[in-house]
């Protein structure tokens, strides 16, 4: 015992220590540098994909398609559904009409039919940006060898044509409109449902609710379904939005669709589901900015004779707004990049048309990436990857306005 | 009083008893409504799971000894063997926090110890984009840069197309800024006068930051670790898109092997007939994935809260 205390058992040799310092130092900052390096590779990885060139074939040459010259892409839907009469089988013809008449239809949507019927644009071979600025004359010379049929261009698949063209079967001539159309109503649905309830249970939980079982249950509650895995919220939603829930999804209660066709596979039944996905983190973030609200407010409404629902509405809620708005923001672009549990719903994949109603049919932006990256075909990979670009900006948009209105509106006591 | 003070042109005296307005009621009916509505769902997630859980072993196909115990899940001819699902979900688990958990503890410690300020306002941004990122994204990622990268490391004909490793790898990347964030938010808690008191008795900065606030901070960082093991196992898109298609019973990770997740995914993609088995079959593994994860979020509440070290 002694001995111990006359010889410490602590290291000084100084010079050793800093040196064991200066390298654990070192792993911490190249640890650090990994995450940075992730997310640069991350980006540049679809980036590459986005850009390059392209190999393709038409079946039909698009200018042999002129109208007294007037190209295909100027001319008017009529012209372009009376090519269609005359380049398909009837029965062809017949069953296009049949599965939405062409009267309906929109001039976008019979140009692409034209497109994916006639012209029938085939991709025959894809680079990615770097080998296309690397090795332009090896393509060059590859595409000349082999495809001397195809047209080849250096073309980016993230362009103004990609975001408005409906979807279509072909990669070159595809679109992501119906899916950003989807996203945005489903989301509608999901704000629809989830802000109301999310802010009302905030209200209670912050202003009603006294100690006891059940309010702590509830609270327990919430934090556990914050960390349920959001595929299990799509497995409920199938069993309670799509199932037994069908009349309502699917719109037949309100006379809108055959009790035999009803399909619960809806806008509505995906954007309840998300609604419950995101209602915990609605629920936390509005608890958090109505805590913030000082109790001085509370007490001078109170002072003169305010009842507590007065006070809650006049004077809690407008001082919290800006935190409970920044933080749906937040759980809308978590909403927006979900795509298990919509898989679940049953989002279809193959639809050109855009949905109209609660009660359509629908695909979204993630969907889409799934469905085109899981194809074994490089160029989908490289239409997945312009669909990745428009989601991400659509998020980095949502994110900086949540930044923004912190900014503006936040107020200190 | 009250006489005095109207000057007669009030009758009676003013009533200060609690009146009980109508409106007033239904609003806290309502807000009540909207609080307990989470306790619906937790009903709704536990009933509806469970019921068709119990179907599913009320099938002829299935029964519960063969389900636990066998290695085949093959619902084509009718074999039903959890474990293939389980031991792949536990590989893609393990690869993802065998590279979360280092790394997220180096980067929150470089964070709260290290960084100076302007560092910190720099780099606590990239880590909530990362965070911020659709998970099919990360899905994309692993399957278009991480397999290449894998591949041409150590083979094409040892690495497959679609394999657990570049899965689990790019997953941990997804769940590093959550462990990050947790972890510095409880080494950040840790107070100043302990890191004050051990540099006082001449201790490195590795020294403090190691054996003084990370100790200290123990409980927080458990917490992390178990919320991002809960995140690891729940997580789907990035095993639907890179990890493969096919239940496969194996320990190598460069092999494909479909997880609980992906394979809930790839059996719903399409028109699921209701009542058929592969339905039924969906809401047996949900139900397995909400217990497990439901299980390991508690325990991590019951860390934090029991082993929570509170300071003045």
């Amino acid at each position: 015992m002694k001995e111990k205390i006359a010889q410490p058992d602590y290291n000084v040799n100084i010079a050793g220590r800093n040196r064991t310092g200066t390298i654990w130092r070192w792993f911490f900052q190249v640890s650090t540098i990994f995450g940075i390096i992730a997310l640069i590779a991350l980006l540049l990885n679809i980036i590459d994909s986005s850009f390059g060139y392209v190999a393709y074939e038409a079946k039909v040459d698009p200018a042999t398609l002129a109208l007294n010259g007037v190209p295909l892409e100027e001319q008017s839907k009529e012209q372009l559904v009376a090519l269609l009469q005359s380049k398909l089988s009837k029965g062809a013809f017949n069953k296009l009409d049949k599965d939405e008449s062409f009267e309906k239809r929109s001039r976008a949507n019979v140009f692409q039919i034209v497109n994916e019927r006639i012209i029938k644009y085939e991709v025959v071979q894809v680079w990615d940006l770097w080998s296309s600025l690397t090795k332009s004359a090896d393509i060059k010379a590859t595409v000349a060898k082999d495809f001397p049929q195809a047209d080849l261009k250096f073309i980016s698949w993230l362009t103004a044509d990609f975001i408005t063209r409906p979807q279509s079967s072909e990669a070159i001539t595809t679109g992501v409109r119906t899916a950003i159309l989807g996203s945005l109503w489903t989301i509608l649905f999901t704000i629809l449902f989830a802000f109301p309830i999310g802010v009302g249970a905030a209200i209670y939980l912050e202003e009603y609710a006294i100690d006891n079982w059940l309010n702590r249950l509830i609270r327990t509650n919430i934090n556990n379904l914050a960390g349920v895995p959001s595929i299990v919220y799509g497995i409920l939603g199938l069993a309670i939005f799509v199932r037994t829930l069908e009349p309502l999804t699917s719109g037949e209660i309100f006379g809108l669709v055959d009790a035999t066709t009803a399909n619960g596979r809806t806008v509505l039944a995906a954007g309840l589901t998300l609604g419950l996905l995101v209602l915990p983190i609605i629920i936390i973030n509005a608890q958090e900015a109505i805590r913030a609200v000082p109790q001085s407010l509370r007490k001078a409404s109170y002072g003169i004779g305010a009842t507590k629902w007065q006070t809650i509405w006049s004077h809690v809620l407008p001082n919290a707004m800006p935190g409970i708005l920044t933080g749906t923001i937040l759980a809308i672009s978590r909403a927006i990049g979900e795509t298990a549990p919509l898989v679940v719903v049953g989002a279809s994949t193959a639809i050109s048309f855009d949905p109209t109603s609660p009660f359509s049919k629908f695909t979204t932006l993630p969907i889409q990436i799934y469905q085109w990256t899981s194809r074994p075909q490089p160029e989908f990979r490289s239409v997945a990857a312009a669909t990745i670009l428009v989601l991400l900006i659509l998020l980095l948009s949502l994110n900086a306005s949540a930044v923004i209105l912190r900014n503006r509106f936040s107020r200190r006591y | 009083m009250a006489n005095i003070a109207t000057n007669g042109l009030k009758k009676k005296p003013l009533n200060l008893r609690r009146k009980t307005h109508l409106g007033e009621m239904l609003i806290q009916g309502l807000l009540f409504f909207s609080g307990i509505f989470s306790i619906f769902t937790t009903i709704g997630i536990v009933y509806e799971l469970g019921k068709e859980a119990l179907l599913f072993f009320q099938m002829p196909e299935v029964n519960l000894l063969q389900t636990l115990t066998s290695v085949e899940w093959k619902p084509h001819v009718g074999k039903f063997g959890i474990w293939p699902l389980v031991t792949s979900t536990l590989m893609t688990t393990v690869i993802a926090m065998s590279i979360a958990i280092p790394l997220g503890l180096s980067v929150s410690i470089y964070l709260s110890e290290y960084a100076s300020p302007k560092m910190r306002t720099i780099l606590k941004p990239i880590l909530e984009v990362l965070a911020g990122i659709p998970t099919i994204v990360y899905g994309y990622f692993a399957l278009m840069f991480m397999t290449p990268l894998l591949r041409s490391i150590f083979g094409n004909d040892v690495v497959q197309i679609y394999n657990t490793a570049s899965a689990g790898l790019v997953m941990g990347i997804l769940i590093l800024p959550l462990i990050t964030s947790m972890t510095e938010d409880s080494l950040s808690a840790v107070p100043r006068s302990l890191r004050e008191a051990a540099y006082g008795m001449g201790a490195t900065k590795l020294e403090v930051a190691l054996q003084v606030v990370l100790p200290a901070a123990l409980s927080g960082i458990a917490a992390a670790v178990i919320i991002g093991i809960s995140r690891a196992i729940g997580e789907t898109m990035i095993v639907a898109v890179a990890a493969g298609a096919g239940p496969n019973f194996t320990f190598n990770p460069f092999e494909g092997a479909e997880t609980i997740t992906g394979h809930i995914v790839r059996i719903s993609g399409g028109d699921l007939a209701y009542d058929s088995i592969d339905y039924n079959s969906i809401f047996f593994l949900g139900l397995l994935l909400f217990s497990i994860t439901l299980t390991l979020n508690i325990i991590s509440q019951r860390i934090v809260r029991r082993f929570r070290e509170v300071y003045e």
